[in-house]
C-alpha cells in the first residue's frame, strides 16, 4: 500500500505577527512542514522563535496570521483545540509534575475528567508501545522527580505521541541533553518522521541542524531571514544568516593594555548547566575581552563567577596578582568589579525601588552614603541626581521608581552605578539586548571610555556581530570549555560559527 | 492507663472526637493538593457548624441540614478561590479574612435569630445507629460502628476522596495542578477551573465537619464551639503528608490524645502530668513531620503559588 | 481572565479602588444593620459616637489600639520582608510571660530597672519565638507560614499549662491566672487620672522608629529590599539570610510588646483571655495600612474604633457587635484586592 498523495502540509503558519508593547516579537512570519519532514527553526535568543511557539500552541493570541493544521484553519489562543488538532510541543521547561509517576503525567487531561477509572491498564499497554516503536525507554512507574533529565524529555515526547500528535514541536531539545542523550532523540526523531510525523526542530545550534533537519528557517529579529534546504547550505552561511550580514566594526582606538587584572586558573564550577570544566581566562587592563558563544554553552556559570554568585568548585580567582580567598557578590563589589547583569530587572534592579535606591544597592555601607548604619539621604540623592547627569538617564527624577524606567534608561542608571567607582574589572553580561538602537551606542561608548582609561572588560554576547566589533581578544566558549583568544581581526564570522558549533576544541566528541 | 485504653467508652469518644476533624481534613486536604492554603477553614467550621445547626431548628430536617452547612461552606469557598485563585491574591491574608467573616457572620446571624436567649436551644440531633453485625465485633465494633450516621459519611467521604484523588482523571488532574499547574495548562485543562472547584468543593467539606458538632455532638449552637479545631486540620494535613489515609489516621490520633487527656486527668498518675503537654503534641509532630518532609518534597510543589497565565 | 501590570499608575488608577472598596464595605455595614432592624444610616453615628464621642470612649479607643500598633507593626515589618508571620499571637504570650515572669516579684527592682528590663526579655521572647520558624525556612526550606501558625497553639497551650501549674495565683481562687504583677512594674499612667498608659506612648513611639529603621537605615533598607528583589538585593551583595533572622526578631520582638504592654498597662496579670486574636487582627491591621509603620497607627486607631464603637452602638440600636468583625473582615477582603487593582488591569485572556 502505497500513502496516499499529500494534499495539504501537516502545519501552515501564514503572516504571523505578534507585538509586545512597542517590540515587533514577530513580523509577519510564514512556514510550513510537510508530514515525515524536520524543519529546524534557527535563531539566535530573542529572534522570536519562542513567541512564534507560543502562539501556535495557544499560548499567546496573535496579532495577525492564520495557523493550519493538515488543511484545517486553527482557533486562536486555545491550547486545548492545539492538542486535539494534533500539534505536540516540548517545551524548553519541561511540563512535568515532578511528583506524579510518569503514566499519570501521561494521563494528565487525555480522558474526560469526570469519567470514573483512570484507564491505567490499557493506557500501559499502548505506552509500552510507543517505547517500543520510537525507542524511548522509559519506566511508567517510576516518578519523575526520580527521572534524569534526559528520561523527563522522553516522557514529554511520549506525551505528545500518546495524544496522536501529527505535529512535533521541540523548543531547544538539546540544551539540557549530553552528547550521547542527544544522538539518541536524533534517533526517535528520525523513527517519528518515518512513520509521518512532521517535526518542528527549535534551535541555535547549527551542527545540530546541519545533523538532523532537512530544511531550515532561520529568524532574524522576529522576521525569516532565510530558508534552505540542508543539502544545499553549509554551517558557515546558516552563521551568516542568523546574525546578519558582517558589518564594518566601528573605529576603536588601539588597545594599550597594561598587567593581568583578573585570572581566572584551571576553574570549574557546579552546579550549573553546563558547567565550567577547568577554564583559564585572563582579564587584562584595557582590554575587551570578548566571549562568544550559543546560549546555555556555559556564559552563566563564568558571568556568575566573575559576579560573587558562585564560588569556584576546582581552581582559584587572582585579582591584581593576589588569589582572594572569601568570594561573594559583597567581596566581589569590594574588590571593584563593576557588575552588568545579563538580566536587568531580576538581578539588576528592584523595581519598585526609587532610582536613588536602586543607584546604591550596592555600596549603600560605603562611608559615603551611611555612618553607623544611617543613611545619609542628601548623598544618596546627590549621588543619583549625579548619575542621572552624567549618564543621561530620562526620568521623572531620583524619586521615581525605577520599574517606570525604559530598558535603555535602567540599564544607563546600571552602567553609572558601577562605571562612576572607576572599576579595575568590568563584567558585561548582555549589556544592550534589548536596548533601542541609541542605547546601545551609549552602553558601547561608554564600555570603549571604560577601556581606554585602563579597566579589563569582560563582554559577554550571543551577538556575533557585537563581540566582533568591540573586542580586543575573542574567546568562544563551547560546553563550558573556552578557545584560544583570537585577536581582533583574526578572524571571520563564519570562523567563529565553527567554534561555536563546538569544532576545534581538542576534546570535541 | 491500660484499663483506659481498654475501656469501649475510650474508643468510642476517640471515633466521637474524630469525625469532625475528617470531613475538615479532606476539605483542607482537597484544597491543598489543587496548590491552596485555605486558611479560611476555622471560620468555614464554624459557618457549617451555625448553618446547620439553624437549618435543623427552623424544622428542615437532619439531613437537608446537612447539606445546608454544605451549601454555605461552598460559598464562602467559592469567595476564597475568586480571591485567591482567579485574582491570585495571598492566600493566608485572604484566609485569615474569610475565618474573620465567617466566624462573625455565624455569630451576627446567631443573634439576630434568637436575640433573647441565654442558653442556646437544642435541636433533636442525629441518634446513634448501630450498623448490624458490625457492631457487635467487642471493642472495635461500638467504636467504629455504633456511631451516628454523619460518622460514617466521614468514612465513604474519606474513601471516596481517596479514590477520586488515586483512580480518576479528575482526581489526577487535581493532584497534577497543585504540583505544576504549567502542566495542566499545557494538556489543554483549565488551572484556574480546577483550583476553583476543589477550593469550593473543600470549603464545603470543612463546613460539613462543622455541622458535625452541632447536629452530631453536641446538640446545640454555641460560642467558641468549633475551638481551634479548624486549625487542628491543617496541622493534620501536613501530619498526613498530603494523603488522605495518613491524614485520617493523624485525625484519630489527635482524637486518641484528647480523649486520653480527659480520661487521665482524673487518676492519679495522669493528674501530675499537665494535660496540655498531649494536647500540644499533635502541633509539634506536625513541625517536626513537615522538617522531616522538606527533604522528600511531599508538599504540593505549587502550594501558595498563584497562576498567572504567560507568566513564568 | 488575565492581570496586566500597570507601568504608570495614573492618581485616579491608585485612588479609585480603594475608595470604591470602602463604599462597599459601608453599604455592606448599611445592608447588615437593617437586616437588624436598625436604621442603616444612623448606625454609623452611633459607632464614631461610641468610640470617640466622649473622654472615656475615645481612651478605650486609644487603649484597644495598643496592642493593635504592635501586633500590625510586627506583620508590617515581617511581611515587608515577604516573611509571612501569621505567629504574632504566640509572640505577644512570649512578651506576656515575660512581664508576669519578672515583673511578679523575681526581680526586686525599682521600676526605673525593672521595666526596662521586662521590655528587654520581652523582645527577646518574642524574637525568639519567630527566629525558630525563620530558621527554619532559611534552613530546611520549611514553610512559614504553618509552623508560625502552629505554634500559635503550642504557645497557648503552654501559657495555659503554666497559669495551672507554676505561675498560678495561689490567691487566685482556682482561676487560671498568674499572680498581679508588682506596682513597680507597671507601665505608668500618661497623665495621671486618665485612663491610658504607656504602653499606647510606647507604641507609638515604636511605630516612629520602625518607620525611622524603614526609611533612615541601611538595615531597614535591606530589610525592604529583600522583599522587593530578593535576587537583585542578593546580586549586590546584600546577605539575604541574616536580614531574613533580623526581620524575624524585630518582627516577634514588636508583637511581643503587645503581650507586655497589656500585661503591664492594662490587666496587671496574665489570663488565657487576654488576647482575643491581636495576633491575627494583627494582619488586618498591616494590610489595611498597606504595610506603612505610620499606616499601622492609623489604621490600628480605625480598628479600634469599630470594635469600641460598635459595641456601644450595639447597645443602643439592637445591632449585635460582631458587625464590627464582619466590617473589617470584608474591608480586609475588599483592600487587598483593590490594592492589587492599583497596580494591575484585568484583561480578558
Amino acid at each position: 500500500m502505497t500513502l496516499p498523495a499529500q494534499r495539504w502540509p501537516a502545519l501552515r503558519l501564514t503572516g504571523i505577527t505578534k507585538r509586545f508593547g512597542a517590540a515587533l516579537a514577530n513580523d509577519g512570519i510564514s512556514l510550513s512542514v510537510q508530514p515525515g519532514e524536520v524543519v529546524a527553526l534557527l535563531g539566535e535568543n530573542g529572534a522570536g522563535k519562542t513567541t512564534l511557539m507560543n502562539i501556535l500552541f495557544g499560548h499567546y493570541t496573535a496579532d495577525a496570521g492564520t495557523i493550519e493544521v493538515a488543511g484545517r484553519a486553527l482557533p486562536p489562543g486555545q491550547p486545548r483545540a492545539a492538542l486535539a488538532a494534533g500539534v505536540g510541543m516540548v517545551h524548553q521547561h519541561f511540563t512535568l509534575a515532578e511528583n506524579l509517576t510518569v503514566l499519570d503525567n501521561l494521563l494528565l487531561g487525555t480522558r474526560p475528567l469526570w469519567r470514573p477509572g483512570a484507564g491505567r491498564t490499557a493506557a500501559r499497554a499502548r505506552i509500552t508501545a510507543l517505547s517500543r516503536d520510537f525507542g524511548l525507554a522509559v519506566d511508567p512507574g517510576a516518578r519523575v522527580a526520580e527521572l534524569s533529565v534526559g528520561e523527563r524529555q522522553r516522557v514529554e515526547i511520549l506525551k505528545a505521541l500518546y495524544r496522536q500528535a501529527r505535529v512535533l514541536i521541540l523548543d531547544e531539545p538539546t540544551a539540557v541533553l549530553t552528547p550521547q542523550e542527544a544522538e539518541a532523540l536524533f534517533a526517535t526523531l528520525r523513527r517519528a518522521v518515518a512513520q509521518g510525523l512532521a517535526v518542528i526542530f527549535i534551535s541555535h545550534k547549527l551542527h545540530e541542524v546541519m545533523a538532523i533537519a532537512d530544511r531550515v528557517v532561520v529568524l532574524r529579529h522576529g522576521r525569516v531571514a532565510g530558508e534552505a534546504r540542508i543539502a544545499m547550505t553549509d554551517p558557515a552561511r546558516l552563521a551568516a544568516m542568523m546574525v546578519g550580514a558582517e558589518v564594518a566594526a566601528p573605529a576603536v582606538a588601539p588597545a594599550r593594555e597594561g598587567g593581568v587584572a583578573m585570572r581566572l586558573s584551571g576553574v570549574s564550577t557546579a552546579g550549573f548547566r553546563p558547567d565550567l570544566r577547568a577554564l583559564s581566562l585572563d582579564l587584562v587592563a584595557g582590554r575587551i575581552t570578548g566571549l562568544a558563544g550559543v546560549s546555555g554553552n556555559g556564559q552563566g556559570a563564568l558571568a556568575a563567577l566573575v559576579a560573587g554568585l558562585a564560588r569556584p568548585a576546582a581552581g582559584r580567582i587572582e585579582i591584581a596578582g593576589g588569589a582572594v580567598a572569601d568570594w561573594s557578590p559583597r567581596a566581589a563589589v569590594g574588590h571593584g568589579i563593576a557588575r552588568i547583569p545579563e538580566d536587568r530587572h531580576h538581578d539588576g534592579t528592584i523595581g519598585d525601588f526609587t532610582l536613588a535606591e536602586n543607584a546604591v544597592l550596592e555600596r549603600l555601607r560605603d562611608r559615603r552614603f551611611s555612618r553607623r548604619g544611617w543613611i545619609d539621604r542628601a548623598a544618596v540623592r546627590a549621588h543619583a541626581e549625579a548619575l542621572i547627569r552624567g549618564y543621561d538617564i530620562r526620568c521623572p527624577g531620583p524619586e521615581a521608581r525605577i520599574r517606570l524606567l525604559s530598558g535603555g534608561n535602567m540599564q544607563k542608571l546600571i552602567l553609572g552605578r558601577v562605571l562612576e567607582e572607576d572599576p579595575a574589572i568590568i563584567l558585561a553580561n548582555q549589556p544592550v539586548r534589548g536596548l533601542d538602537i541609541g542605547a546601545v551606542g551609549f552602553v558601547q561608548d561608554r564600555l570603549l571610555a571604560a577601556r581606554a582609561r585602563g579597566a579589563a572588560v569582560l563582554l559577554i554576547s550571543e551577538d556575533l556581530e557585537e563581540v566582533m566589533a568591540l573586542a580586543d581578544v575573542v574567546h568562544v566558549i563551547s560546553q563550558g570549555r573556552l578557545s584560544p583568544g583570537f585577536a581582533r581581526g583574526s578572524m571571520t564570522a563564519a570562523g567563529l560559527g565553527l567554534w561555536m558549533a563546538g569544532q576545534g576544541f581538542d576534546d570535541a566528541a | 492507663m491500660i484499663d483506659i485504653l481498654l475501656s469501649v467508652s475510650f474508643w468510642v469518644a476517640m471515633v466521637r472526637i474524630a469525625s469532625p476533624l475528617i470531613f475538615a481534613t479532606l476539605g483542607e486536604l482537597l484544597c491543598e493538593r489543587a496548590g491552596v492554603l485555605n486558611l479560611g477553614i476555622e471560620g468555614i467550621m464554624v459557618a457549617g457548624a451555625f448553618a446547620g445547626w439553624y437549618a435543623a431548628y427552623a424544622g428542615l430536617g437532619l439531613w437537608p441540614a446537612v447539606a445546608v452547612a454544605f451549601a454555605t461552606g461552598m460559598a464562602f469557598g467559592a469567595l476564597h478561590a475568586g480571591l485567591t485563585v482567579a485574582f491570585g491574591l495571598s492566600q493566608h491574608v485572604v484566609g485569615i479574612g474569610i475565618t474573620l467573616l465567617a466566624t462573625s457572620a455565624s455569630y451576627y446571624a446567631y443573634r439576630l435569630a434568637l436575640p433573647e436567649v441565654t442558653s442556646p436551644p437544642r435541636i433533636e440531633a442525629f441518634a446513634t445507629w448501630p450498623v448490624p453485625g458490625l457492631s457487635a465485633i467487642p471493642l472495635i465494633g461500638p467504636a467504629l460502628f455504633d456511631q451516628t450516621p454523619l460518622t460514617y459519611l466521614a468514612y465513604g467521604v474519606a474513601v471516596a476522596l481517596a479514590l477520586v484523588l488515586a483512580r480518576t482523571p479528575l482526581g489526577l488532574a487535581i493532584r497534577a495542578v497543585g504540583e505544576n499547574p504549567a502542566a495542566v495548562e499545557a494538556q489543554g485543562l483549565s488551572v484556574s477551573g480546577l483550583r476553583t472547584l476543589a477550593v469550593v468543593a473543600g470549603s464545603g467539606l470543612m463546613a460539613v465537619g462543622g455541622s458535625f458538632l452541632t447536629l452530631s455532638a453536641f446538640n446545640s449552637f454555641f460560642f467558641e464551639m468549633v475551638n481551634g479545631r479548624g486549625w487542628i486540620c491543617i496541622a493534620l494535613v501536613v501530619f498526613g503528608g498530603w494523603r488522605p489515609g495518613k491524614a485520617v489516621a493523624g485525625a484519630f490520633l489527635f482524637a486518641a490524645f484528647d480523649a486520653l487527656q480527659i480520661r487521665l486527668q482524673q487518676t492519679p498518675m495522669g493528674a501530675a502530668v499537665p494535660y496540655q503537654l498531649f494536647l500540644m503534641l499533635p502541633y509539634l509532630l506536625s513541625i517536626a513531620a513537615l522538617i522531616a518532609m522538606s527533604r522528600r518534597a511531599a508538599v504540593p510543589a505549587a502550594l501558595m503559588l498563584p497562576f498567572r497565565k504567560g507568566e513564568r | 481572565m488575565r492581570l496586566e501590570p500597570i507601568a504608570a499608575p495614573t492618581l485616579a488608577r491608585r485612588l479609585l479602588p480603594p475608595v470604591v472598596a470602602l463604599g462597599c464595605v459601608a453599604v455592606f455595614g448599611g445592608a447588615l444593620a437593617a437586616l437588624a432592624g436598625a436604621d442603616p444610616l444612623a448606625i454609623f453615628g452611633l459607632i464614631v459616637t461610641g468610640a470617640a464621642g466622649s473622654k472615656f470612649a475615645a481612651l478605650e479607643t486609644l487603649n484597644r489600639a495598643t496592642p493593635l500598633i504592635f501586633t500590625g507593626l510586627a506583620v508590617a515589618v515581617a511581611f515587608r520582608a515577604r516573611l509571612w508571620n501569621i505567629g504574632a499571637e504566640a509572640q505577644l504570650y512570649a512578651g506576656a510571660l515575660m512581664a508576669v515572669v519578672l515583673g511578679s516579684g523575681a526581680l526586686p527592682w525599682p521600676g526605673y530597672a525593672l521595666i526596662p528590663a521586662m521590655l528587654a526579655a520581652a523582645m527577646a521572647a518574642g524574637a525568639l519565638m519567630l527566629i525558630g520558624p525563620a530558621v527554619l525556612k532559611l534552613r530546611f526550606g520549611v514553610d512559614e507560614v504553618v509552623t508560625t501558625l502552629l505554634l500559635n497553639f503550642v504557645m497557648l497551650l503552654f501559657v495555659s499549662m503554666l497559669l495551672e501549674g507554676p505561675l498560678k495565683d495561689p490567691m487566685g481562687m482556682g482561676w487560671p491566672r498568674s499572680p498581679a504583677i508588682l506596682r513597680e512594674a507597671r507601665l505608668p499612667r500618661i497623665v495621671t487620672g486618665l485612663r491610658l498608659h504607656w504602653g499606647f506612648g510606647l507604641a507609638l513611639i515604636a511605630a516612629v522608629a520602625v518607620w525611622v529603621i524603614d526609611r533612615r537605615t541601611v538595615a531597614g533598607f535591606e530589610m525592604r529590599a529583600v522583599g522587593a528583589g530578593e535576587a537583585a538585593a542578593r546580586f549586590a551583595g546584600i546577605r539575604v539570610p541574616r536580614v531574613v533572622i533580623a526581620t524575624a526578631a524585630l518582627s516577634g520582638a514588636l508583637a511581643a510588646l503587645a503581650g507586655l504592654s497589656e500585661v503591664a498597662g492594662l490587666r496587671g496579670a496574665l489570663t488565657m483571655d487576654l488576647s482575643p486574636g491581636y495576633g491575627y487582627t494583627g494582619i488586618v491591621v498591616a494590610m489595611l495600612a498597606g504595610l506603612n509603620p505610620l499606616g499601622v497607627v492609623a489604621a490600628a486607631l480605625f480598628v479600634a474604633a469599630i470594635s469600641v464603637g460598635a459595641d456601644s452602638m450595639s447597645r443602643a440600636a439592637g445591632v449585635p457587635t460582631y458587625i464590627a468583625d464582619m466590617l473589617l473582615a470584608a474591608a480586609l477582603l475588599a483592600m487587598v484586592l483593590a490594592l492589587m487593582l492599583t497596580r494591575y488591569r484585568v484583561r480578558r485572556a
